[in-house]
């Protein structure tokens, strides 16, 4: 298929449809809401069904029931109708469901405004809602890239059972950009029949129920040790990222994600002829986080700087996976307020000039 | 065959859509007759094998353990939005809510009108006891007015805490076209007419033609401070003058609901 021009959330909508996907049951909100509405004209087309909820937390109920039955299902929301859908993550997490969630991420907290952030990644990255439980976490930095990781998010959903979400900024979700949408797509690997849905029993299986309540604690234990069993092997074998830059000692190794690592590589390559050795780690998984990449990058840095839309969430996860070994600077924004290249490339000549001051774990 | 060789034949036992279980309901609470009326409507209209319930938060959380067909349990108050999920998916299925007061008509009232709204093709069963139970007898949207809970020690104040909400009178006051009705357990000939209640709800569903709730009004004797007897004598004097029986809206037949302009 030849290229086509598309905003982001429309290729999300595409891809979603590519990918088997019959189903979408979603809430307004900017700024996403290209994806509900281009959902309710191209699903009744391909014969699925569109609903638009009376809120986020009936949507996500009702990706919670469609994917119960075994089927294909998505939503998508902006950050605080995310914040809404947690108590429908966590029995989804709970009940070992397949769900795909796009978060368009805009600022916070409260109502804060419609422009992009990147200040759900705790939200998206260490749970959300209640209880012990991770969600798989994909972060695109194209529309393009949108595109692949939604069909990948379905695969990945139906293998580990369990939601897993596209984190997008506003960025994202509303700039145009060419896309393009494989033909021969294959699944990322064989995927397991569902045999747990509930599909009407006859009495060919055992009796379907899909359930979170373990009121017997030994039970509810042996049930969490399932899913952190899932959460292992998610971590020994989905980990994503990207590295952009000098393969040899650094002066700074950038770490960012999104439309942030876009911004960083414009940065990097506008300050070529300084002469300073940069680097930049892009986490794709942003859960499970690329430790070892990470730390392998970190061992050629002489310093490493942050970059992202929020006060320093990532930060932490960087932190921890650096254990100290290199001092970490920070730069960011929140509201809304965007990061230009040139605030990256300074950012980066300071760490290396000795003049920004490394931020330490405060707590 | 019996042993006796003579041409006997069982008239009564466990419907198929029922599992045999030791109950965990409270002697003298009508959920069990009320599950048992859902089962053997299931078997009756041979829709067993295509039925998915959704078991709620209250006392009926673990509807899943005797309900003989595949079962979610589903969050406070949002059966009716999980159940959308499945029948938006699988129109194929049977698919069934049930659902106590607190959980339909407090948390997840949004849910329920909605899904009415919608003219969803699922089936509510609402069991109103006048109290949550589960949680140990605090007010529900429909304690009756002076009724003693944990939460109205004095009992409900109409003027702090609204009076109580009719479910049924309320859902038909949609226009969306729908089966909804009320009925009762506390005496034989209520069953009897109760069990036809769901029976029409659940053929409204396989004939496509509508959604449909069927509030039924149950004992909870534990909680209501009463012996099991009392408790279904309670019912008749205290619960069917607030919560009148009958068939409220019918698609192309009854239809109490105020006519729009």
């Amino acid at each position: 298929m030849a290229k086509k021009l598309m905003k982001g959330c429309e290729a999300i909508g595409e891809a979603a449809i590519r990918a088997g996907c019959k189903l979408f049951f979603g809430y307004p909100i900017t700024p996403q809401n290209e994806i509900p509405e281009y959902m309710s004209h191209r699903l009744p087309q391909v014969g699925g069904a569109f609903v638009q909820a009376e809120s986020e937390l009936a949507a996500s109920n009702m990706i919670y029931g469609a994917a119960a039955c075994g089927e294909r299902v998505f939503t998508s929301s902006s950050s605080p109708g995310i914040s809404l859908m947690q108590e429908a993550m966590s029995y989804i997490a709970a009940s070992e469901l397949p769900v795909v969630v796009v978060n368009i991420m805009r600022s916070g907290p409260g109502l804060g405004g419609i422009l992009p952030t990147q200040s759900d990644y705790a939200q998206a990255t260490k749970g959300g809602g209640h209880g012990d439980y991770r969600v798989l976490s994909l972060a695109p930095w194209s529309v393009q890239e949108a595109a692949d990781l939604v069909a990948d998010a379905f695969d990945l959903a139906d293998f580990y059972r369990t939601p897993v979400y596209v984190l997008g900024d506003g960025l994202i979700g509303q700039m145009m950009e060419p896309v393009e949408f494989p033909e021969d797509r294959k699944p990322l690997r064989p995927l397991p029949p569902k045999t747990w849905a509930t599909t009407g029993w006859r009495g060919d299986r055992p009796r379907a129920v899909v359930n979170s309540l373990f009121l017997d604690p030994i039970k509810c234990e042996q049930q969490n040790a399932k899913l952190q069993a899932r959460y292992a092997q998610m971590r020994a074998e989905e980990v994503r990222s990207a590295y952009y830059g000098d393969e040899g000692d650094l002066d700074v190794l950038v770490v960012a994600y999104g439309t942030v690592a876009r911004v960083t590589l414009t940065a990097m390559e506008d300050m070529k002829a300084t002469g300073l050795k940069v680097g930049m780690l892009r986490p794709i998984t942003v859960w499970p986080f690329p430790r070892d990449a990470l730390a392998e990058a970190a061992e050629r840095a002489k310093a490493i700087l942050v970059a992202e839309l929020s006060c320093g969430q990532m930060l932490e996860d960087v932190w921890l996976s650096t254990a100290s070994m290199r001092p970490v600077h920070f730069l960011g924004h929140q509201g809304g307020v965007l990061l230009a290249p040139e605030e990256v490339s300074a950012a980066i000549r300071d760490v290396a000039a000795g003049r920004s001051a490394e931020v330490r774990y405060a707590g | 065959m019996p042993a006796s060789g003579c041409d006997a034949k069982a008239v009564f036992g466990l419907p198929e859509a029922l599992d045999a279980r030791v109950t965990h309901y409270c002697p003298g609470c009508t959920h069990g007759v009320i599950h048992r009326l859902v089962a053997e409507v299931l078997d009756e209209l041979g829709l067993r094998k295509s039925a998915v319930g959704m078991a709620p938060v209250g006392c009926a959380v673990l509807a899943y353990d005797y309900f003989a067909c595949d079962m979610v349990q589903c969050s406070h108050g949002r059966a009716p939005a999980v159940a959308t999920g499945i029948k938006r998916g699988r129109p194929d299925l049977t698919v069934f809510t049930y659902q106590g007061d607190g959980d339909l008509a407090s948390i997840g009232m949004a849910e329920i009108i909605h899904a009415a709204n919608r003219g969803e093709k699922i089936t509510v069963v609402f069991v109103n006891n006048a109290i949550y139970g589960m949680t140990a007898g605090q007010m529900a949207p429909t304690t009756l007015p002076r009724q003693v809970t944990t939460t109205t020690p004095d009992g409900r104040d109409p003027d702090l805490c609204g009076h109580p909400i009719r479910v049924a009178e309320l859902v038909s006051a949609l226009r969306t076209p729908a089966f909804v009705a009320r009925g009762a357990v506390h005496v034989p000939g209520e069953i009897v007419r109760t069990k036809d209640l769901l029976r029409r709800a659940f053929r409204h569903q396989s004939e496509k033609t509508c959604f449909s709730l069927i509030e039924i009004l149950s004992t909870c004797p534990t909680n209501w401070g009463l012996p099991p007897d009392e408790a279904l004598r309670w019912v008749q004097q205290n619960m069917v003058p607030y919560y009148p029986l009958g068939v409220f809206k019918e698609p192309g037949g009854i239809d109490r609901a105020p006519k729009p302009l």
